[in-house]
């Protein structure tokens, strides 16, 4: 029990935060801060963002008529290796884990930073490197035409920017590798005292297994880009088959990192998701254990289903099999965690706001582009869907529809924590049923597209085609206008909107201990460790306007522990 | 919010209570600082191990797929000077342990010692492999696109070069190691004249350092020489002669033909000029016969024992690079040591560095028999 000036300190909107402690543009640059590094690392995959969706737009709006001129064939070609280079090694794989687990992960463990504070700054100055690499293709007046899996051989013959692309690539290997290697580290050794594996929110879990990935697969994309940067510069013949080279090592070398990479891509999303799920619905999440180990499962099992990348490069048809039949296998883990999601709504008490919205969103377009997966899985209709539409909006399905998705549920869910403002949540809402609508109008007819034989990568098509793709651009300028609004949404809510307090939502994970925005370490006192799926635990305070752990209540006033309902 | 598992093992060097400071702020205790960089290190050398695994697996493919060019190949490379190298690197492994080992019992100066001995031997290791490399170069034995075998060593041009008798790209290679002792030894007298003497001490180690590079040089020079004939020199070398042994070896009738092959070639020895046809000649002379079951066209074996070169380069290279990275580590280690910064409970830094430099040694440890010794 303590008294209500104490529970001020503890909880009410503080005089000073992380935010307001030091100021000047040093404080920042040179910060060794989580949640600043954190902050900047949003506001760097948010360019990205924006920068790759503008590429998409051009793209989407050239194929608006099937003999469209709007772009020359070449630069159709940049355009979509553009969008792709920038939105998987400088969005998405940094999006949720760099961005929302660095502000996050520590204050869930009750921890006052990750373990290498400067390897965390280091890895964001990676990030910019390495994004400008990339876009020192464009700049180089050269650009980038081999799309983003760098083929061989036509990189080591085209004699676009590939040099600066695929460096780019390897600088972006190591921010990752540096990201997941303090994570796997802080969750290890600066857990709070008696906080086990099984006390941990699901979040950290997913970043862990997302952290395994990064650092076991990353290094073999880096090696693979020296000796294709090797091959292009003194051919050395280890992937040009004019020297003797194999240029099928290439893609095996390449998707033994980027298949586990899809995996980096979704993993966090859906550590988010069970969070979301769980605490809008006030409902313990189902099946707990199920779902941890699930994302471990996911984590390893993606380094053996690589090959089904290569269905049609010639692989052995055993090979082609065992690849196959193991793909199969992830749906398994994949599906445990979309059953214990619905199960947790089951009966809860459901709040539909935005974070909600997008994490049902999510669970809805994840579940497409899942089981769509298992199309492509299959051998005898790869062959047909192979390189085709129902590939990219298989993908489209997951990365946007599921990470994308996920990062902005996230993003409004951490959002009042981070800055200590509420943001307006009806608007938050429309921008969400923009971005969902405009989602499925813009990907759902490519599946239609692809199974009719639409091969992806062509800037022209049959004229049968032009009414889907016609749909698909309109729905991507929807999905732009959603994402935009969201955006105008936050940082207003970031600068104006009203004050919030410590925990408007009733969460009982440990980040919420802290006010809103959090002290420079965190926490101004130690947290109480509790379940983070207990929402009993967290009763609300009529003073502070916010809920608080049981413990420092003011005896009178506290609400009886609910018994669980037994369903 | 201290750390959940409680370690029993480092209990002796440890007190928990003792804020150190060298304690970073987010951390409880020592203890927990240094479990986090110990099992940070060991996630890292796993990335390592990893980085190194393409190469490792284009290796074994190739090797699988072409087993007959990796014999041909291996020959070319001398397994004296990479069995040198190799004691080298083990040397400063166990100097390396020591060196951890003082560090934990706060012994200041004697950590310092062993690390400067252990950067000696990584420069030393470098010397030697400069010597290798200078000497593959003169013979034409580069990557895949640009092998062009001599089997000749070209006569040095530079005053260095013809006065030593040494390669002329060893010449070079030794430029940048020898303006860097010289930036070490006037960076000392320096600091000696501000009387800075820790500096000074530590540019005069740094110097030494680099002298390791040219003790590596002249060891393998020697050793070159003693087991291949001198560079430049008017007679043909030892290593020409081993390939077309092996050639013919499997074919006892052709042996008097590679003999006389072989005394041809010495004919043509010092020539510079471009040498394609003259390899192709030998092969269709002597080797032909031979490489019938495995590569009827010879000089498409000629091309592939690039690619084994290409293999090597990559290999050793990158593993230089991290002999450098190490030697960078190394250095900060040595001047912390003369600072007095290790104590019973905090020598983290050294455990660290130490573990990367077994690894890297480690690496070479795998790198010497796939490469050197194939037969």
């Amino acid at each position: 029990m303590v008294d209500a000036n104490t529970r001020q300190k503890l909880f009410g909107t503080p005089e000073t935060n992380f935010l307001n402690c030091t100021k000047g543009w040093k404080s920042w640059a040179f910060t060794l801060d989580h949640k600043r590094i954190g902050i900047m690392y949003l506001i760097g995959v948010t360019v990205a963002l924006f920068l790759a969706g503008v590429f998409a737009l051009i793209l989407r709006s050239h194929l608006f008529t099937f003999d469209s001129t709007m772009l020359s064939d070449d630069m159709y070609n940049q355009m979509f290796t553009l969008h792709g280079a920038v939105m998987v090694f400088s969005f998405i794989i940094p999006s949720i884990p760099a961005a929302l687990g660095n502000i996050v992960l520590p204050m869930m463990l009750g921890a006052k930073d990750v373990a290498f504070p400067r390897m965390n700054l280091a890895s964001f100055y990676l990030w910019i490197i390495g994004t400008g690499c990339l876009l020192a293709a464009i700049l180089s007046g050269k650009g980038l035409d081999t799309g983003w899996t760098f083929y061989t051989p036509y990189s080591i013959d085209t004699n676009t920017g590939v040099i600066y692309a695929t460096f780019g690539a390897f600088i972006l290997g190591f921010s990752s590798i540096f990201t997941g290697l303090n994570f796997l580290v802080t969750v290890n050794t600066m857990r709070a005292k008696n906080q086990g594996w099984f006390k941990l929110p699901l979040f950290v879990w997913s970043l862990y297994a997302t952290a395994i990935i990064q650092v076991l697969a990353t290094p073999v994309l880096g090696i693979t880009l020296l000796m294709l940067i090797a091959e292009k510069t003194l051919h050395i013949g280890i992937f040009d088959p004019k020297y003797g080279g194999d240029p099928v090592l290439f893609q095996h070398f390449f998707w033994f990192y980027s298949h586990p990479a899809v995996y980096i891509m979704i993993l966090p999303a859906m550590g988010v998701i069970s969070e979301l799920i769980s605490v809008y619905s006030q409902k313990r999440i189902f099946g707990y254990s199920f779902i941890a180990f699930s994302s471990v499962a996911i984590a390893l099992l993606g380094f053996l289903v690589w090959g089904h990348h290569m269905f049609t490069s010639g692989q052995s048809l055993v090979v082609t099999l065992i690849f196959s039949a193991i793909t199969f296998t992830v749906a398994i883990p994949s599906a445990v965690k979309v059953f214990n999601w619905l199960a947790t709504l089951y009966k809860g008490s459901i709040l539909l706001n935005t974070p909600m919205c997008y994490a049902l969103s999510f669970i809805f377009l994840f579940g497409i582009g899942g089981l769509t997966g298992l199309f492509l899985g299959a051998l005898s209709t790869d062959i047909h869907l192979h390189d085709t539409y129902f590939v990219v909006a298989h993908f489209h399905f997951v990365m946007v529809g599921g990470t994308l998705t996920a990062l902005l549920g996230g993003v409004f869910h951490w959002w009042p924590k981070i800055w200590g403002r509420m943001y307006n949540d009806f608007l938050g809402r429309v921008g969400c049923f923009l971005v969902f609508s405009g989602f499925n109008l813009t990907f759902f007819p490519q599946f239609v597209m692809g199974s009719r034989g639409m091969p992806r990568r062509y800037a022209s098509y049959d004229p049968e085609f032009q009414a889907f793709h016609q749909l698909s651009t309109v729905g991507a300028f929807v999905l732009g206008v959603g994402i935009l609004l969201s955006f105008v949404v936050l940082v207003y809510a970031a600068f104006r909107g009203p004050r919030c307090s410590s925990n408007p939502f009733r969460a009982a994970s440990l980040e919420w201990q802290s006010s809103s925005p959090p002290d420079f370490h965190n926490f101004t006192q130690t947290p109480v460790l509790t379940d983070p799926y207990d929402f009993e635990s967290q009763v609300y305070d009529e003073e502070l306007d916010t809920y608080i752990p049981r413990e420092f209540a003011n005896p009178e006033k506290v609400a009886p522990r609910k018994e669980p309902v037994h369903i | 919010m201290a750390v959940a598992d409680s370690h029993d093992t480092h209990d002796d060097h440890h007190d928990l209570h003792d804020h150190g400071e060298f304690i970073a702020h987010h951390f409880d205790s020592a203890e927990q600082q240094f479990d986090s960089g110990k099992l940070g290190i060991w996630l890292f050398l796993v990335t390592e191990v990893l980085f190194f695994s393409g190469l490792f697996v284009a290796y074994s493919l190739y090797r699988t797929n072409n087993p007959v060019v990796f014999e041909q190949a291996h020959v070319f490379l001398n397994k004296y000077l990479g069995g040198l190298n190799t004691i080298v690197l083990l040397f400063s492994s166990l100097t390396m342990a020591l060196g951890v080992r003082s560090a934990q019992l706060g012994r200041n100066k004697n950590c310092s010692i062993y690390i400067l001995i252990t950067m000696v031997c990584a420069t030393m290791f470098l010397g030697v492999k400069a010597v290798e490399y200078s000497h593959k170069w003169d013979m034409g034995i580069l990557v895949r696109s640009a092998f062009d075998l001599t089997y000749t060593h070209p006569v040095p041009t530079t005053e260095i070069g013809k006065s030593l008798h040494i390669s002329d790209y060893l010449v070079y290679l030794c430029v940048i190691p020898a303006l860097l002792i010289a930036g070490f030894v006037v960076a000392s007298v320096i600091s000696k004249l501000i009387n800075k003497n820790m500096l000074a001490k530590f540019m005069m180690a740094m110097a030494i350092t680099v002298g390791g590079y040219f003790l590596g040089v002249g060891i393998g020079v020697i050793f070159m020489n003693a087991t291949e004939g001198e560079t430049g020199s008017s007679h043909a070398s030892a290593i020409a002669e081993q390939p077309l042994r092996l050639l013919a070896s499997t074919q006892d009738d052709h042996s008097a033909d590679d003999h006389n092959k072989a005394a041809g070639d010495s004919k043509h020895d010092g020539e510079h000029a471009h040498n394609e046809e003259h390899f192709g000649a030998h092969a269709a002379n002597g080797g032909e016969a031979s490489f019938d079951a495995h590569h009827p066209d010879p000089s498409k074996l000629d091309r592939d024992i690039g690619i084994f070169f290409s293999i090597y380069y990559c290999m050793t290279g990158l593993h230089a690079i991290h002999i450098i990275a190490g030697i960078i580590a190394l250095g900060w280690l040595y001047w912390r040591s003369l600072l007095g910064h290790w104590r019973t409970d905090y020598f983290g830094p050294v455990d660290y560095v130490g573990l990367y430099w077994h690894l890297v040694d480690l690496i070479w440890i795998y790198l010497f028999p796939l490469l050197y010794l194939i037969d």
